[in-house]
């Protein structure tokens, strides 16, 4: 079978419909599986007590944050030098996904850092490079969302989310000299040495499920862009009639 | 060759003509500089303490507040089109523009730092160190500035989306170039920070104009 087949939206749509019930299934059973695990199974941790379970959500909410970022540079990379329109409809789709992401890693990082650090928010190397990108989330959906040509929009999100690409390491590195500069090392993310095998498995569980999350919202998203993208043509037309007429059936 | 320069002199021109525009960025610089003590405090020790990163920050504001003229005035006018439909690389005379760009509104800023430098009482080594991180790094804000610019050309609301896709961007430019002075009052080589800023400069330079002329060519579709 060809893989490019479903690089066209008409092909694409069918697909991403059969496969966001399977995804979001997959995610509710890794994320009870792994809540599971991290709340009941996982020992507490000797140094923190039962606040450390925060990183069971933080720590795949920050490692989704980063790697959505990277997986929309890698489309629009891919959409700029083929221009393939799907590769745009999903970098868009992606981005919501991400800021999310990277608000919860902050938010539960602050909820986490309260008790241990004595502080909601440190100007840490990684507290302060999270929240740029949470920024450059935000410059890439404002920028989409504020242009009216869809075309330009594509392109031009397309531009902003390689020159962030490029940008993060350097932010991130700068960030970090410049916190060991200011402050010297004193906030570590405790000591790594001992982590029981429970809270591992928790923890790539709970990875799993912010990937099975991901695709199946990146999926439903994208199909919702692709109907009102490609509502010129006949075949989305038609979608679009059937599924008016589906919702007014349930309204009735 | 000859599109560079007679760009560059065109630009430069048009400035010179204009040039309260020039003096508003420029005054504007200053006045943030200034409103510090004013919230903070007049302490000599504090202030020399705050003062590289403080004038730091209102050169990125400063650059920031001047971006939208870059292109706005051609794109109106139609000279951008023209400009795109000419037979040379797009990328030359990009890089005139950003170029006479930071001439009449970086440079400036980068010759007026020294005043501001005896407003926060820096001894004279310090603000040696600060004109010159700010020469290897306010080209990056221009470059990287110009890049938001052309994206936001003929937007609603250019100016404040130019702000939140153009900032984040430039923050390891203001912590490279106040990290300078900083390891420089700390007794530290300033030699890294520097070779980073105009490290960074290059690759801004080599990449940047790329960039422009690819989302320049998207604002005139």
């Amino acid at each position: 079978m060809n893989i490019f087949r479903f690089s066209s939206p008409q092909t694409f749509y069918p697909l991403a419909g059969k496969l966001v019930p399977v995804f979001a299934t997959l995610a509710a059973l890794c994320c009870a599986a792994g809540l599971y695990i991290g709340f009941f199974v996982a020992p507490v941790d000797a140094v923190q007590g039962e606040v450390y379970r925060v990183i069971y959500i933080h720590v795949a909410a920050a490692w989704m944050s980063m790697f959505i970022y990277l997986v929309m540079a890698f489309w629009s990379a891919i959409g700029l030098g083929l221009g393939t329109r799907l590769s745009f409809y999903v970098t868009q789709a992606l981005a919501p996904t991400g800021a999310l992401f990277c608000f919860i890693a902050l938010w539960s990082g602050a909820l986490w850092g309260r008790p241990t650090w004595g502080a909601y928010w440190v100007w840490d190397a990684r507290l302060t490079s999270q929240l740029l990108l949470l920024f450059l989330y935000f410059g890439f959906i404002a920028l989409t969302r504020s242009i009216e040509d869809p075309r330009r929009a594509d392109k031009a999100g397309a531009i902003v989310a390689l020159v962030g690409a490029v940008n993060v390491p350097i932010i991130y590195f700068s960030v970090k000299w410049w916190s060991t500069l200011h402050q010297g090392a004193s906030v570590g993310a405790g000591s790594s040495a001992s982590v029981a095998a429970s809270i591992k498995l928790g923890m790539l569980v709970m990875a799993f499920a912010a990937w099975f999350y991901s695709l199946a919202v990146t999926f439903a998203r994208t199909r919702s862009i692709i109907l009102e993208r490609e509502r010129h043509t006949d075949w989305a037309a038609a979608e679009i009639a059937r599924l008016g007429s589906r919702n007014n059936r349930e309204d009735r | 060759m000859n599109t560079f320069f007679s760009v560059l002199h065109r630009d430069i021109l048009l400035a010179w003509r204009a040039r309260a525009d020039l003096l508003v960025a420029l005054s504007f610089f200053v006045i943030v500089a200034s409103l510090f003590p004013f919230g903070i405090g007049s302490e000599a020790e504090q202030l020399r303490t705050i003062g590289p990163g403080v004038v730091w920050v209102a050169a990125l504001l400063a650059s920031l507040l001047a971006l939208p003229r870059l292109f706005a005035q051609d794109f109106d006018n139609g000279v951008l089109e023209q400009l795109l439909l000419s037979p040379e690389p797009s990328v030359i005379w990009v890089s005139a523009k950003i170029l006479a760009h930071w001439l009449t509104t970086g440079l400036p800023l980068v010759l007026i730092a020294p005043l501001l430098g005896l407003m926060y009482r820096l001894e004279p080594g310090a603000t040696q160190v600060l004109v010159a991180s700010l020469m290897l790094g306010t080209p990056i804000l221009s470059l990287l500035g110009a890049i938001g610019a052309a994206l936001t050309l003929g937007l609603r609301g250019a100016s404040s989306l130019l702000a939140l896709l153009v900032l984040p961007l430039c923050v390891p430019v203001l912590v490279f170039g106040a990290g300078a002075v900083d390891a420089w009052a700390g007794g530290m080589s300033i030699t890294p920070h520097l070779s980073l800023l105009g490290g960074a400069s290059l690759a801004a330079l080599a990449l940047a104009p790329f960039a422009c002329a690819a989302a320049l060519r998207l604002a005139c579709e």
